[in-house]
């Protein structure tokens, strides 16, 4: 004998008018499992509560973070990719920049905005990983070169936040390039004796950390990020060995000398705008 | 080795060498000479017509190709005098860049360039023309030297790309390639760079942020070479003819998208075809281009050089609606 008697027969509910537990309620961590208020997790800087995994997260959030009472001027935010090449591979370009524009609901990779944090003016510019892997293209080097030349007219700090495979090979050369222009513009910056702190995030490879993302006055990292030239793959398939624990993480380029130091999501505002006040007073 | 384009020119050539060592064994006769200026005039004709359509892909073969000049073949050729330097001062000499100072019709000239070999052993010790960190920083260390006795600098790119290793890694590949092209930019001296080979992605742009940037013409310059384009674009090695296509690697594309600022010819076949043809050239028109640089102040190279390469990219501006 079942339990419960169903009195009706027929019901026949469409699916979308189901009743489901709202989403983004919770926040269930996909290193540990750990399973948290989303509301919580937010609060935590998008990172979890009981391993400090960091979630990636875009430039929405990083300038929530960041910015005091998430209050910025966005800067350029109107320049869209071109397909100079009519490059086609298994999809044509345009395609894949329009379905990456309708998923994210971003122009392209990067955003560029103008603030305080902490009370100190400042220039960010944040890389979105979700459009087509963060890569860099033409309007990624153009965003950053003119965030760049903002703070260089402003006068204030530059922070880059970086998360990219790196080039964008649709591109191709006009991507190459956006490494030269970028760095151009950063030697202008290093050469007013504006400060430059460079974040490298989860994951920073490729054309993004062989040119604007290494060349920090301080180059910092999440925890545990992959960050490296050639992808672990590449160097797998090139040596034909394993790669050994660890390699080209944030922990492993810190021990190597390549960053100043790690930094826990949660205090980065914090440290950040104590070390420009050590630079600045 | 014959590129497979190349061997309908190479059976030709060799039948014509056949009819000249015939004619001149027996006395030649009217018909024997009228007979091999016909062949004559027939591969000047197949050589025209194989190499003015040649694919890109094509042209990344000829870049490759086994006999083709590389950087020491240039240096050797193109100065009186040279004296090769070596060494990071921090971890080792990489053999895969190379450099120092040499002397080109009475001028001084700071040489770096990426080094091929010629045979397996060669291959090994040059890494395949696929520099590690302590070669690009070897080869700021020279072009630092060179600011510093006010000579001016000739970069020569061969590379299928930088080093992919753990040693490359552990020792900060991806630090050496940035520093080296923000460093470029503001060197006070005249900086050419010319691809003579392959020119793969950063490894490439490592070295070549120069007042001018030049492409052989049978070369290749981008963001990443066929074969890798092909395995993460089309999850398979055997789209690199496409991919080739797709990336516009050549010489003309990328003068056509002013993403370099000239072509040197190359003799018809390529450069290795008749190389002391090349190295004149080569040397002609760095000679050219260093009168021109000279004339301008050390402030207006570095501004011009930064401008140039800020103007590159293509990208809609929407005006907000």
């Amino acid at each position: 004998m079942a339990w419960f008697n169903r009195k009706e027969k027929g019901i026949v509910t469409p699916t979308e008018n189901k009743k489901e537990t709202p989403d983004g309620l919770w926040y269930k961590c996909p290193e540990c499992k750990n399973v948290m208020p989303s509301r919580e997790h937010r609060q935590n800087a998008y990172t979890c509560s009981s391993c400090d995994h960091h979630e990636r997260i875009g430039s929405r959030e990083y300038f929530e973070i960041l910015f005091d009472q998430n209050q910025f001027t966005e800067l350029d935010p109107h320049l869209e990719a071109d397909d100079p090449l009519q490059f086609v591979d298994s999809a044509a370009y345009t395609q894949r920049i329009r379905a990456s524009q309708k998923k994210t609901g971003l122009t392209d990779a990067v955003r560029s905005a103008y603030g305080t944090m902490n009370e100190l003016p400042i220039t960010i510019a944040c890389m979105d990983f979700g459009f087509i892997g963060g890569s860099m293209g033409s309007v990624v080097g153009e965003k950053i070169a003119r965030a760049i030349a903002h703070a260089l007219h402003q006068r204030s700090p530059f922070l880059m936040i970086s998360r990219s495979g790196g080039a964008r090979m649709q591109e191709a050369g006009f991507s190459l390039m956006q490494m030269a222009k970028t760095s151009a513009k950063l030697a202008l910056l290093a050469e007013a004796r504006l400060p430059y702190i460079s974040l490298l995030t989860d994951p920073t490879t490729g054309g993004v950390s062989a040119s604007y993302a290494m060349l920090g006055d301080v180059n910092v990292a999440e925890p545990k990020a992959l960050i490296g030239f050639a992808g672990p793959r590449v160097i797998r398939e090139t040596i034909g060995k394993d790669l050994p624990r660890g390699f080209q993480t944030a922990e492993y380029l810190l021990e190597h000398g390549f960053l100043d130091f790690i930094v826990h999501r949660k205090e980065m505002k914090e440290k950040f705008s104590r070390l420009l006040k050590m630079w600045l007073d | 080795m014959l590129l497979d384009f190349e061997k309908p020119i190479a059976e030709l050539e060799e039948k014509l060498a056949t009819m000249k060592e015939y004619a001149l064994q027996h006395n030649s006769n009217g018909n024997i000479e009228q007979a091999i200026r016909e062949l004559e005039s027939s591969i000047l004709q197949l050589k025209r017509s194989t190499y003015q359509q040649l694919t890109r892909w094509q042209k990344v073969q000829l870049s490759r190709h086994s006999e083709r000049p590389y950087t020491l073949d240039y240096i050797q050729a193109i100065c009186e005098d040279f004296i090769e330097l070596h060494g990071d001062r921090n971890v080792a000499d990489d053999k895969a860049m190379v450099g120092g100072f040499g002397k080109v019709a009475g001028q001084t000239i700071m040489f770096v360039g990426q080094q091929k070999g010629r045979n397996t052993k060669q291959r090994q010790l040059r890494n395949f023309g696929m520099a590690n960190p302590e070669g690009y920083r070897k080869a700021l260390r020279l072009m630092k030297l060179a600011e510093k006795f006010n000579k001016p600098i000739v970069t020569l790119i061969d590379t299928p790309g930088a080093f992919p290793g753990i040693l490359a890694e552990e020792r900060g590949q991806a630090e050496a390639i940035a520093r080296n092209i923000q460093q470029m930019f503001m060197l006070r001296v005249p900086v050419i760079c010319i691809i003579i080979g392959e020119g793969a992605s950063g490894g490439a742009l490592g070295i070549a942020i120069g007042d001018r940037v030049l492409m052989l013409e049978n070369t290749w310059y981008s963001v990443i070479s066929p074969e890798s384009c092909s395995s993460i674009l089309w999850r398979s090695w055997e789209y690199k003819e496409q991919a080739a296509e797709a990336l516009r690697l050549t010489s003309q594309d990328m003068l056509h998208h002013h993403l370099i600022d000239g072509v040197i010819t190359e003799p018809l076949g390529g450069a290795h075809t008749d190389p002391g043809l090349v190295f004149q050239t080569v040397k002609d028109t760095l000679l050219n281009h260093l009168e021109d640089l000279l004339a301008l102040s050390p402030e207006a190279r570095i501004s011009q050089r930064i401008d140039k390469f800020c103007r590159m990219g293509v990208y809609k501006e929407t005006s907000l609606v």
